[in-house]
C-alpha cells in the first residue's frame, strides 16, 4: 500500500488529534492519532496516507539525498564532457 | 545547505537527468556482476513505478525484475471477496471499503456488481469517514471491509479506537490485513523446494516503502542474515527506485549481503512505534490466511482480538459467511504471477479475455496489480 | 458487452465507446452518425448539430454550475466543428422538491453563457419527476450552428502534423473530485468550464489550416488523442514534460492517484495543425491562455496508438482510460 504523499503541515488542532496539510496548493485535514504526542509542528513535512499522517519526513536526510543526486549528476556531466572531448579527438572528419 | 521546499520532495526525486545518471552507473556496475540477478520488488506500488516510468528500458539485461505479491487487493482469495459481497447484500448493511476493492470479482461478482443490484457499497478515501456514515445512518450497520499491509493496518486500529471511545454502536469490521515478511519467506522457501535453475531465484529484495515506515526496517533482518538475500528498503519515486537498484547491484559486486535503507527520509530501523502499539492492541496473527494463488501463508494474516468480538463482522455474521475455498478460473495464472514465476504477458488470457474492464483475475483489477501495470504501461518493453 | 449497464459505460472511455457502437450505432447507422465527430455536419456542410445531457453532481462547483456547463458543452461541440453556435433547445428534468431559487440561479448562468456564444434558446421542455427519480436536475441541450470553417475532422491527421493544447489540462475533473463529499479537499482550484467559440474564431481568423479540433471532455486529453490516432490510423507521439498541468491539479492527481491526461475538461481543446502553422497557432492560443502548449506530433510508428515519451528516454502507450475513475489506494 504505497500511495503516500509528502505534504506540509499548516495548522495543528488544539487537542492535537488533527492537523491541516497542504500539498501543492490543495489543502485537507489529516488525522494525527498515529503520531506520538508533541511530535508534529506547523511547518513540518509529513507523509500522508489515506487521511492520516504516517510519519514525519526527515529534512536533513531528504537534503542529503538531494545532495547525493547533485553529485552524481556532476559526475555524469564530467564524464560526458571527457567523453565528448575524446570523441572529438577521434573525429574522422578532420 | 538551502532549505527544503515541498516541491523538492517531488521534483528532485523524479528528475529525468538523475534517472539517466543512475542508469549509467548501474550499467557500468552491472558489467562486474558475476551472473544475472533477479530483484523482487515486493510492493505493488514499486511495480507500478517501475512499469510506469519504463525503468526496465533503462537497465541492462543482467538485471531482471520478479514482481512480488505486494498488492493487497490482488491477494484476496475469492471466498473473502464473496464475504464482502454477501455482507453488502444484507439489507441493513452499508459496506465501506477503499477504492480498488469494489472492482475485484469474487465468485458471485464484484462489489460494483452488488451495487448495481441495489446493495449500498461505498468507497472512502479514509477509514475515518465511516464514523460520519454511521452517524448519518443510525438504523444501518456500517461494515468496514479492511484491507492492506502494515501500512494501512494502524489506520484501521485508530478507527476501532475511536469507535470504542465515541461509543458508536453501528460500526463493525471485516479484517483482511496481511503482513509482508511472512510472504517473503514463503516465496523464498517455495522456490528452494520447487525450482532448480536460478532463473526464478530471488537474489535480492527491493523492500516496500511505506510498510517499512510503519514497521521499521527491523522486520527484514532475517533476509540477509538467515536467507542470504540483501534487502534495500526503497522509496517509490523513480529516482528512489533507481538508487535502490544501484545499491543492490553494489552489494553484489562488493560481495556484501546487508539490510540497507535507501528511503532514509522516512524509514528508520525502529519504525513508527505508536502505530505498532495500536496494531498490537487490537490485532493478533491468525495462523491460517489463504493468499490468492499462494495458498496458506502461515502467520501472515491478522484478525481482531477476541476481546473485540462485538465489533467483528466475521463473528457476528458467521452463519452467512462461507469458508469453503474457491479456486480461480483455470486459465488465470495470477497465482504464478504473484509468486513471480510468470510475467503477465505469459498468461493466455492477458489482454484478451482478461482486461481492466473485464478482469478475470485480481492482478488485472487493482492498479497495483502486475497485470494491470503491464496492461497499462508494459507494451513497449 | 455486459448484461447490465454499469457506471463505467458512462465514463467516456473504452466501455462507453463499446456501448455506443454495439447498441446505438448498430441500429441508427447512417453516414453522418458514423463519422462520430463532436457534432454532426448536415445540410451539405452548411450546418452543424449536436446534443448533450448534463447530470453533473454537485450542481454548483468552483468556477461554474450545471447551467453554464449545459450551454458550454453543446456550444463547444459546435465550435469544435468550426461552426458558430446559433440556436439551442433546453430540456430539463427536475426532481420534485428542488428549490426554485436554485433553478433560477442556474438559468441565469445559462443566459450569461449564451450571450458569450451569441446564441439563443428557441425551444425547450420542462418535466418534473417524483423524488428520487433523478438526482436533483438533469439538463439536455441541443444546438445548431453555422459552419464557418469547413473540413475539420478527426480523420485527416497525417505524419508531421503538430498537436497543441489550448491550456493546462485536467482542471474540471480535479475540481469536481475535490468538491465531492468525503474527499474534503480545499484549494483554489476552479473548473476550466468556458465557451470556446471565441478562441476558435481567433484561430479561423488567423488563417492557419485547422486539421482537427476537439474539446477534451470525459476521458480527458487521452481520449481525444486515442480517438484521433484511431480515426486517422496514425501514431501520436506526446512529450510528457510539455503537457501543461496546474500545480493544484497535480496535487489532486498525486493525492488520488490520477493522471491529469485522463481527467475531464470543459473549456480545454486539442488542436492539430500542419507543421508550418505550429508557431502561429500557439501564438493565437496563448492570447487567451498563457499555459497553451505544443505537446506532440503525428507519426506512423505505432498506427492507431498514442505514445508518451518521458524526458529521460523511456516510452509508454497512453491508452483510453477504462473503468470508473477511482482513487488509488497505493
Amino acid at each position: 500500500m504505497c500511495l503516500s504523499i509528502p505534504s506540509r503541515v499548516v495548522n495543528v488542532s488544539e487537542d492535537r488529534t488533527m492537523c491541516r496539510v497542504d500539498t501543492m496548493g490543495v489543502q485537507r485535514d489529516a488525522n494525527l492519532m498515529m503520531m506520538a504526542e508533541e511530535s508534529i509542528e506547523v511547518g513540518d513535512y509529513v507523509l500522508l496516507h489515506i487521511g492520516f499522517v504516517m510519519n514525519k519526513i526527515d529534512e536533513a536526510e531528504a537534503l542529503a539525498s538531494i545532495e547525493t543526486y547533485r553529485e552524481i549528476l556532476e559526475l555524469m556531466d564530467e564524464e560526458e564532457r571527457r567523453q565528448a572531448i575524446l570523441d572529438d579527438d577521434h573525429c574522422e572528419n578532420r | 545547505m538551502k532549505a527544503l521546499e515541498l516541491k523538492n520532495l517531488y521534483d528532485d526525486f523524479r528528475d529525468g537527468k538523475t534517472i539517466q545518471a543512475y542508469a549509467k552507473r548501474i550499467a557500468a556496475d552491472a558489467k562486474k556482476l558475476k551472473r544475472p540477478i533477479n530483484i523482487m520488488e515486493v510492493c505493488g506500488g514499486h511495480t507500478h513505478t517501475i512499469m510506469k516510468f519504463g525503468l526496465p528500458q533503462l537497465l541492462p539485461e543482467t538485471i531482471n525484475f520478479i514482481h512480488g505479491p505486494g498488492c493487497p487487493v490482488c491477494i484476496m482469495p475469492k471466498e473473502r471477496i464473496d464475504h464482502a459481497y454477501l455482507l453488502a447484500m444484507q439489507p441493513e448493511v452499508i459496506l465501506v471499503t477503499l477504492g480498488d476493492m469494489i472492482k475485484v470479482p469474487g465468485s458471485r461478482g464484484s462489489l460494483q456488481d452488488a451495487r448495481a443490484k441495489g446493495a449500498d457499497v461505498r468507497f472512502v478515501y479514509s477509514p475515518m469517514e465511516c464514523i460520519a456514515i454511521a452517524q448519518a445512518h443510525p438504523d444501518k450497520k456500517i461494515i468496514f471491509f479492511a484491507i492492506g499491509f502494515e501500512t494501512t493496518t494502524p489506520m484501521s486500529a485508530v478507527l476501532i479506537d475511536q469507535v470504542i471511545a465515541l461509543n458508536i454502536p453501528n460500526i463493525l469490521f471485516h479484517i483482511n490485513h496481511v503482513t509482508v515478511p511472512e510472504v517473503m519467506v514463503e516465496l523464498i522457501d517455495s522456490r528452494d523446494v520447487h525450482v532448480d535453475s536460478y532463473n526464478n531465484q530471488i537474489d535480492a529484495f527491493l523492500g516496500p516503502s511505506h510498510v517499512s515506515v510503519i514497521s521499521g526496517s527491523k522486520i527484514y533482518e532475517k533476509f540477509p542474515k538467515a536467507y542470504g538475500r540483501p534487502v534495500v528498503v526503497t522509496g517509490f519515486e523513480p529516482v528512489d527506485a533507481m538508487e535502490g537498484i544501484s545499491m543492490i547491484v553494489k552489494q553484489f559486486i562488493e560481495e556484501r549481503c546487508e539490510l540497507e535503507i535507501q528511503y532514509k527520509r522516512v524509514v528508520s530501523y525502529e519504525g513508527n512505534l505508536k502505530a505498532q502499539a495500536l496494531i498490537e492492541k487490537y490485532f493478533e496473527k491468525v495462523s491460517l490466511f489463504r493468499w490468492r494463488g499462494l495458498g496458506n501463508v502461515p502467520d501472515s494474516g491478522l484478525k481482531l482480538r477476541e476481546a473485540f468480538d462485538a465489533y467483528n463482522a466475521e463473528v457476528i455474521y458467521r452463519d452467512i459467511l462461507p469458508i469453503a475455498q474457491i479456486e480461480d478460473h483455470q486459465l488465470c495464472i495470477c497465482g504464478d504471477i504473484l509468486r513471480g514465476i510468470a510475467k503477465p504477458p505469459e498468461c493466455t488470457i492477458f489482454g484478451t479475455a482478461c482486461r481492466p474492464n473485464s478482469p478475470v483475475g485480481s492482478c488485472m483489477v487493482s492498479s497495483e496489480g502486475a497485470c494491470s501495470a503491464y496492461y497499462k504501461y508494459g507494451n513497449l518493453l | 458487452m455486459t448484461k447490465t449497464v454499469t457506471l463505467a459505460h458512462g465514463n467516456g472511455g473504452e466501455e462507453n465507446s463499446e456501448l455506443i457502437s454495439k447498441i446505438f450505432y448498430k441500429h441508427f447507422a447512417n453516414e453522418i452518425l458514423q463519422k462520430s465527430e463532436d457534432s454532426a455536419i448536415i445540410e451539405q456542410g452548411r450546418l452543424a448539430m449536436s446534443t448533450d445531457s448534463f447530470t453533473v453532481s454537485p450542481l454548483f462547483f468552483s468556477g461554474g454550475d450545471i447551467g453554464k456547463l449545459a450551454i458550454c458543452g453543446t456550444c463547444n461541440d459546435l465550435a469544435m466543428m468550426g461552426a458558430k453556435p446559433k440556436y439551442l433547445t433546453c430540456s430539463v428534468i427536475i426532481e420534485e422538491g428542488f428549490e426554485t431559487r436554485e433553478l433560477e440561479k442556474i438559468v441565469r448562468s445559462m443566459k450569461k453563457e449564451l450571450a458569450i456564444n451569441g446564441a439563443i434558446v428557441v425551444s425547450g421542455d420542462t418535466k418534473v419527476v417524483p423524488k428520487g427519480a433523478v438526482d436533483k436536475l438533469f439538463i439536455n441541450t441541443t444546438g445548431i450552428g453555422e459552419v464557418a470553417y469547413q473540413g475539420i475532422s478527426s480523420h485527416h491527421l497525417q505524419e508531421g502534423m503538430r498537436i497543441l493544447v489550448s491550456r493546462d489540462v485536467g482542471s474540471h475533473g480535479a475540481t469536481i473530485f475535490s468538491a465531492r463529499e468525503g474527499i474534503a479537499l480545499e484549494s483554489d482550484l476552479q473548473t476550466d468550464c468556458a465557451s470556446l467559440y471565441p478562441e476558435v474564431k481567433a484561430l479561423i481568423d488567423s488563417g492557419i489550416e485547422i486539421i482537427a479540433l476537439r474539446d477534451a471532455t470525459r476521458g480527458g486529453v487521452s481520449a481525444v488523442l486515442n480517438e484521433w490516432a484511431n480515426a486517422s490510423s496514425v501514431c501520436i507521439e506526446i512529450e510528457e514534460e510539455r503537457i501543461p498541468v496546474q500545480e493544484s491539479v497535480q496535487g489532486i492527481c498525486e493525492m488520488l492517484g490520477f493522471e491529469a491526461m485522463d481527467l475531464a475538461n470543459e473549456g480545454t481543446f486539442v488542436l492539430a495543425v500542419p507543421k508550418c502553422d505550429e508557431v502561429r497557432a500557439l501564438e493565437v492560443l496563448k492570447q487567451t491562455h498563457q499555459s497553451a502548449e505544443s505537446i506532440g506530433r503525428v507519426s506512423m510508428v505505432y498506427e492507431g496508438k498514442v505514445v508518451l515519451k518521458s524526458s529521460w528516454g523511456t516510452k509508454r502507450f497512453l491508452d483510453l482510460p477504462t473503468g470508473e475513475l477511482l482513487p488509488r489506494i497505493c
